[in-house]
């Protein structure tokens, strides 16, 4: 078995992975990314649509060029990227972290870190995950699947596509399989509100005059061999109703029914998982329950933007360098989720430091407020124009407003 | 035209475990499946079970060929190299009442000469599974019931017994058979035709229209379906034996099945169905799924399902119906083959093999009958040391195609050569696509590799044959 | 007139158009009517959905992103065994006009790019006649790199 020894171990080769790794080696370490497929850029690579980078580039790129960046810098800063290598197990062993992982030209290797950051992205949620009914036919795929098959195998998956689900993937991919010259014939949402950003309803929806079911449920896939069809069922006031069902004749049910943190191989190495975001528990230097190993990106919640994600996983970068280097927050604070928030990550805020939350709402509203309180008492307060599910907040934490906050403070982020 | 002793209609378990046990001998034999691959019929969906032997009375035949048949397993997984294990079955009773059915159970599992079984007391119940419902009053425990791979098992018996002679054809469905002489002339319907002296009907689901076809005793096969959820094996509920119920008259009950692979099965429903192609779930009988696996196991959750599926029992009276027919020559029928099919499927292969005997078949035993198939390395078996090995050896174990089962390039292409090349048949072979992405990463990986191996178009890429095409057109 | 006022009498106007606009997250819903040189908008919270609306009736226009298909230095096309992508990403150097998307996508499925290609190459230069250009996206040599 090949064995190998760097001051950190990147996995995932996406846009968390390589940012992270990118931030790393500015700060003088040894890092090597462990990429399982045959290219850096993760699923950027299949987004081949445009809308990526407006933050961190200033500019509107698609997927790939958005990746192609991040890969220049990594190939430039001469940082290690081993592709087609499969992560097996992290391993504490020895006082020191251990990667084994496999590879066709290296087979298994054994790699000792000092900091290992998890950057694995997520995975979508499936037919099985939201129990949709009815007969086993081929046609039925998560989009991000047929988002492969179609921009990179050159592949068209079916032409008669009903998309259930209006979250931005299946969006996109109504306005891709109709330039692909298939008709979509709907958008199914269970919500009253589309789960997409309102730019991606204007532009992949209305433009086409797709119709968006929302309120609405698949009930049934009907189809022996290939999908012929599905029922839709319309929700009031939270209850079916069967007797307004309707069927929409179809070859093809695309999934975009959320994505879920990739995290099986925390899991395994005894990470602590938050079931609010099913990524890892972090503190506030975004390491895990495992001392040493950090989480970025989507791993470690589902963000809306890459822009976010490289945020997110330089400052992981940044933390794991001065972890490497010794330094520990001497005391710090947990942060709650209040009213209309999910979830608020990280969960731990450190008062010596400026601190980066970010935080998902439960609520759609309009003219409101998020609040930061120590021990009942708002401390800082922005207003937000806008507020939805669909979107994450993000707030900047400061020594000052955590100057009154005591080891036993109650800290919450709340929408009001 | 092809001539052959014995032909076999149906390569599900039973058809599989007739044709290797027929291959033992000097015989040319012919397995004829009407679907793209083996086992894709009742043999891939159910519940994965080697019962333990107290359901039925040793008066019934079933129960008699369900005995005998547990007990060959372990000498099978040997041979076969199929997932395996007996894990031990539990029947959980809930309320003092129950415990008189218990009882019988226990008294038939005696008298059917079941090693091990006990009665338990509450505290034993939580003992032997501490994820039990703490309400459990008591139950019945069979340390030899077990679990294993159906399809995997199937796929064993049929590569078994071609690399003992035997000749499998797929896609060929039975359209009509006629005699000859001594002979039986069997058509396909896409025209193919083979002649054979003896003839084995077990084709399932179509038993009734194939003992027709033959002129043989007119029966209905009333399909029953049986629906399932497969929990990821993340799942915090997963039990260490099989939980089944105190059974009903009609069915077993709702069963939380560890299975061999790490997920956990729940399931089945009993009710029948609308046609022998009604394979559909329904959202009330998944909801009374979660219902009733919950009362034995509190901590399932919904969150843990990856999949839903349903399987039809090939339902025909009370008992099985294994018998020389009356009607047509040389024509030996396997009906109604239901729980515990699986588990007496062994048996079954052997008690035909006498019934052809009995009917003047010629037995003379191959001194080349090799009874061991070629075990495959499984990445997802192997330690980091094992898996290197493997990797030097094989290079493609080293690329991981399916992260979610771990199940490498090197499989697939193993799956591939085996003749199965649909992404079903890849998928009951090696795991891949069974795990908790369904397939979301991997599809595209498994289309393109099937390309490479076999120079299929796209277009010729299904799910499981027939028209179930994965890709509608290129760009 | 009140702002609700102008809207509702528009609405039985056959020239009103509904839209929501989406400049930024607040998603309001714009009604836009067009009398000869007059231009109404309603419903908009700030000057930039009157922009937007403006444009939106007057010149919408698209960024378009598609696939061309790829082609091997030896001229082949990538098969199963060549682990290279058979598309290549290409997109719009600027929004392009939307009436005229279809004619510029039914363009681009017949185009074949060379490998090795550079992602900001130029596929097409002053598409259609239209001044904007069609660059490709994604770096990848002849060996699928």
């Amino acid at each position: 078995m090949r064995q190998a020894r760097y001051d950190a171990v990147v996995i995932g080769g996406g846009a968390a992975g390589m940012a992270a790794a990118i931030e790393l080696n500015r700060r003088g370490h040894s890092v090597a990314i462990l990429e399982r497929e045959e290219t850096l850029g993760g699923i950027l690579m299949q987004c081949i649509h445009n809308g990526f980078g407006l933050i961190e580039f200033n500019e509107e790129l698609s997927g790939p060029e958005f990746a192609q960046r991040l890969e220049t810098q990594v190939r430039s800063r001469g940082i290690s990227a081993f592709l087609c290598t499969t992560v097996l197990d992290i391993r504490e062993e020895g006082g020191t972290r251990a990667v084994y992982c496999v590879s066709p030209a290296e087979g298994v290797s054994r790699i000792e870190a000092g900091a290992v950051l998890l950057a694995m992205g997520c995975r979508e949620r499936n037919r099985g995950n939201i129990r949709i009914p009815g007969t086993r036919p081929a046609g039925v795929y998560t989009a991000g699947l047929a988002q492969r098959l179609v921009n990179i195998e050159g592949y068209i998956p079916g032409k008669d596509v009903v998309i259930v689900g209006s979250g931005d993937i299946g969006l996109i991919m109504a306005r891709r399989m109709t330039w692909a010259g298939c008709k979509v014939h709907a958008v199914i949402e269970i919500l009253p509100y589309p789960s997409g950003l309102t730019r991606n309803i204007v532009q992949c929806l209305e433009d086409f005059g797709i119709p968006l079911y929302l309120s609405h449920l698949v009930t049934d896939i009907v189809g022996e061999d290939r999908v012929e069809g599905v029922e839709v069922t319309p929700i009031e006031q939270g209850a079916l109703m069967h007797d307004k069902a309707f069927r929409i004749l179809c070859d093809t049910v695309l999934l975009s029914v959320g994505l879920v943190p990739e995290n099986e191989l925390s899991r395994a190495a005894g990470i602590d998982i938050n079931p609010a975001t099913n990524g890892p528990v972090v503190d506030s230097m975004l390491m895990t329950s495992m001392p040493g190993v950090f989480a970025c990106g989507n791993v470690l919640h589902v963000h809306d933007l890459v822009d976010y994600v490289v945020e997110e996983a330089r400052r992981a970068g940044a933390a794991a360098s001065e972890w490497l280097a010794g330094y520990r927050p001497e005391a710090e604070i947990r942060v709650k989720a209040g009213a209309n928030i999910r979830y608020v990550l990280p969960g731990r805020l450190n008062p010596a430091r400026e601190n980066r939350l970010y935080m998902r709402p439960l609520i759609v509203r309009n003219d409101c407020r998020l609040e930061l309180k120590v021990d009942g008492k708002v401390v800082r307060s922005i207003r937000k124009a806008h507020v939805q599910p669909s979107e994450m907040l993000s707030m900047v934490v400061t020594q000052a407003d955590l100057a009154q906050a005591g080891r036993d403070s109650v800290v919450e982020i709340a929408l009001a | 035209m092809e001539r052959y002793d014995v032909a076999i209609v149906g390569a599900g378990v039973c058809g599989a475990n007739i044709a290797r046990r027929l291959s033992q001998y000097e015989l040319d034999t012919a397995l004829l499946e009407k679907e793209i691959d083996v086992s894709l019929g009742t043999s891939k969906a159910n519940s994965g079970i080697v019962h333990g032997g107290f359901h039925d009375n040793i008066r019934t035949l079933k129960a008699r060929l369900e005995l005998r048949g547990a007990l060959m397993f372990d000498r099978l997984h040997e041979e076969l190299d199929f997932p395996f294990e007996r894990c031990g079955i539990l029947v959980a009773a809930f309320h003092e009442d129950e415990m008189r059915a218990i009882e019988q159970l226990y008294l038939q599992g005696v008298e059917n000469g079941v090693i091990g079984i006990e009665m338990c007391s509450r505290e034993r119940m939580l003992e032997l599974e501490p994820k039990l419902n703490p309400d459990v009053v008591g139950g019945l425990h069979a340390p030899s019931g077990g679990i294993l791979e159906p399809y995997r098992f199937v796929f064993s018996l049929v590569e078994s017994a071609r690399k003992n002679g035997v000749q499998v054809k797929t896609e060929f469905e039975v359209a009509a058979a006629r005699r000859d002489g001594d002979w039986w002339i069997i058509t396909a319907t896409d025209g193919r035709e083979l002649a054979a002296r003896y003839v084995v009907n077990s084709a399932g689901l179509h038993a009734d229209t194939v003992s027709a076809a033959f002129g043989g005793e007119r029966f209905t096969i009333r399909p029953r379906k049986g629906e399932y959820y497969l929990l990821d094996r993340t799942t915090k509920a997963k039990p260490s034996k099989v939980i089944f119920p105190v059974p009903t008259e009609v069915s077993k009950g709702i069963l939380v099945i560890p299975t061999v692979e790490g997920t956990v099965l729940l399931g089945p429903t009993a009710s029948p169905a609308r046609d022998k192609q009604d394979f559909a779930t329904t959202r009330d009988q998944l909801e009374h799924i979660l219902h009733s696996a919950r009362t034995m196991i509190p901590s399932i959750s919904e969150n843990d399902v990856i999949t839903s599926f349903a399987g039809l029992r090939a339902a025909y009276g009370d008992d099985f119906y294994i018998a020389l027919s009356r009607e047509a020559p040389a024509f030996v029928q396997v009906a109604g083959i239901q729980s515990p099919g699986l588990t007496a499927s062994p048996a079954i292969g052997e008690y035909v093999k006498d019934l052809l005997k009995e009917a003047g078949l010629k037995l003379i035993e191959k001194r080349t009958w090799d009874p061991y198939v070629h075990k495959v390395p499984r990445a997802r078996d192997a330690d980091p040391y094992q898996l290197d090995a493997l990797v030097r050896e094989e290079a493609a174990y080293g690329d991981i195609v399916c992260r979610c089962e771990r199940v490498s390039e090197a499989e697939i292409v193993k799956a591939i050569r085996a003749g199965h090349t649909t992404l079903d048949g890849i998928k009951y072979y090696t795991r891949a696509q069974m795990g908790r992405c369904q397939g979301g990463f991997c599809t595209y990986k498994i289309i393109r590799i099937l390309m490479r191996e076999t120079g299929m178009r796209y277009d010729e890429i299904t799910k499981r044959g027939g028209k179930s095409r994965i890709l509608e057109g290129e760009l | 007139m009140s702002e609700r006022g102008v809207a509702d009498e528009l609405k039985s106007s056959p020239d009103v158009r509904r839209m929501i606009c989406i400049t930024c997250p607040l998603g309001c819903h714009l009604e836009v009517s067009v009398h000869d040189d007059t231009f109404l908008v309603s419903g908009n919270r700030c000057q930039r959905g009157e922009a937007y609306a403006r444009e939106e009736v007057l010149n919408p226009r698209r960024t378009v992103t598609a696939t061309c298909a790829a082609v091997l230095p030896d001229g082949r096309h990538p098969g199963p065994s060549d682990g290279i992508p058979r598309r290549v990403p290409v997109r719009t150097s600027q929004p392009f006009p939307r009436e005229r998307i279809q004619e510029l996508l039914d363009l681009l499925h017949t185009m074949e790019i060379q490998l090795p290609v550079k992602s900001g190459d130029m596929v097409v230069e002053n598409a259609l006649g239209t001044g904007i250009d069609v660059i490709c996206t994604r770096s990848l040599d002849a060996s699928g790199r």
